[in-house]
């Protein structure tokens, strides 16, 4: 790397590959969770989005459930942000 | 019974064609007989790339209805013995590639040849499904940079699902093809290295092609660029077939040039 560049880098210590990199890994993994998802993962999210909207008023965005590998069992993550 | 090997990426643009052809050619001047398919309906460019564009009569869905054999549609390279062409229609709309018409055509050409190498259409729709479901063995051409990752993993999850091989539990033989490599981006830390797209992927490393003039030079002369054995791009792919063909050949062209003093010092 040449002496100008050098300085050019103070600005900017991350390299852009770095960022590529890390945003690859990351939208790749959340991507690949979707896929390996069951089948009725978004049935079962409606449903349980009905039965929560009956006692609080919630949004779809305000509900997420996956499932997680951990060894030899799956955790059914429920995510549910209440409003105030 | 041939073996049957897919060329794709999701994304367009990457290097499907030109690997395609250059793939077909190196099996065929290593003796193998090889067929080399045209999966674009409607988008048809492997005949250009092999320089054969004026030689099309019939094409795949000609055989597909029964209007031309295999025989009549097949086109023989006049380069490289041992390899033909099969173009894509470039009229009839992309459904015209039935699972079952395209099951026929294959079942016929496996009794003809060693391989069989299918250039897949951009995108995850119809055509690149079709071009996959019977496959054998990918190779997932990609360029180091995010879309192109991106989409290749998507294809990969395809191929891991929704593949005759997939249907019955058996694996696709998966192989990353990197190419218009740049390693003096990569040494300055623009572009993402072989180790970045693999670590990321997750798949067999079958080679890397670097970005190189020849490539261009190639598709303007209609002549596949691994015939251009003076070329890096050219020597690249022969490595590639090399190693698909079972051989162990280390990667060249990973590193920079080296550069002057004055431009180390100064940059440039």
């Amino acid at each position: 790397m040449g002496l100008f560049s050098y300085f050019k880098n103070e600005d900017d210590p991350k390299l852009s590959a770095q960022i590529a990199k890390e945003r690859l890994q990351i939208v790749v993994a959340h991507e690949r969770k979707q896929r390996t998802a069951p089948e009725y993962l978004p049935a079962l999210q409606r449903e349980l989005l009905a039965v929560i909207a009956k006692y609080v008023q919630i949004e779809e965005d305000d509900i997420q459930v996956q499932i997680d590998q951990q060894g030899n069992l799956s955790v059914l993550e429920l995510n549910v942000t209440l409003p105030h | 019974m041939a073996k049957i090997i897919v060329v794709t990426s999701g994304k367009g643009g990457v290097g499907k064609t030109t690997t395609s052809a250059a793939v077909a050619t190196g099996l065929a001047v290593a003796g193998h007989k090889t067929a080399v398919l045209d999966f674009d309906v409607g988008l048809r460019n492997l005949d250009l790339i092999m320089g054969c564009e004026r030689r099309v009569v019939y094409d795949f869905v000609n055989v597909i209805n029964g209007e031309a054999t295999l025989k009549q549609a097949l086109i023989k390279d006049k380069r490289t013995d041992n390899l033909y062409i099969l173009p894509a229609s470039q009229t009839r709309d992309k459904d015209a590639l039935s699972k079952e018409g395209v099951e026929r055509v294959l079942n016929e050409l496996s009794e003809l040849f060693d391989f069989i190498i299918c250039d897949s259409p951009a995108g995850i729709e119809h055509g690149a499904q079709m071009a996959l479901y019977f496959a054998d063995e990918a190779i997932v051409v990609t360029n180091p940079e995010v879309s192109s990752v991106r989409d290749s993993d998507r294809i990969i999850g395809i191929l891991q699902s929704k593949s005759r091989k997939a249907e019955r539990g058996e694996p696709v033989k998966e192989h990353l093809l990197l190419t218009r490599y740049n390693p003096s981006r990569v040494a300055q830390g623009e572009m993402l290295s072989v180790q970045d797209v693999e670590e990321i992927l997750a798949i067999d490393l079958l080679g890397v092609i670097p970005e190189s003039q020849s490539v261009l030079k190639a598709s303007n002369q209609g002549v596949p660029v691994i015939l251009d054995d003076e070329s890096d791009a050219g020597m690249a792919y022969s490595d590639a077939v090399a190693r698909l063909l079972g051989e162990n050949r280390p990667h060249r062209f990973l590193e920079a040039q080296k550069k002057g003093f004055l431009k180390r010092v100064f940059g440039g």
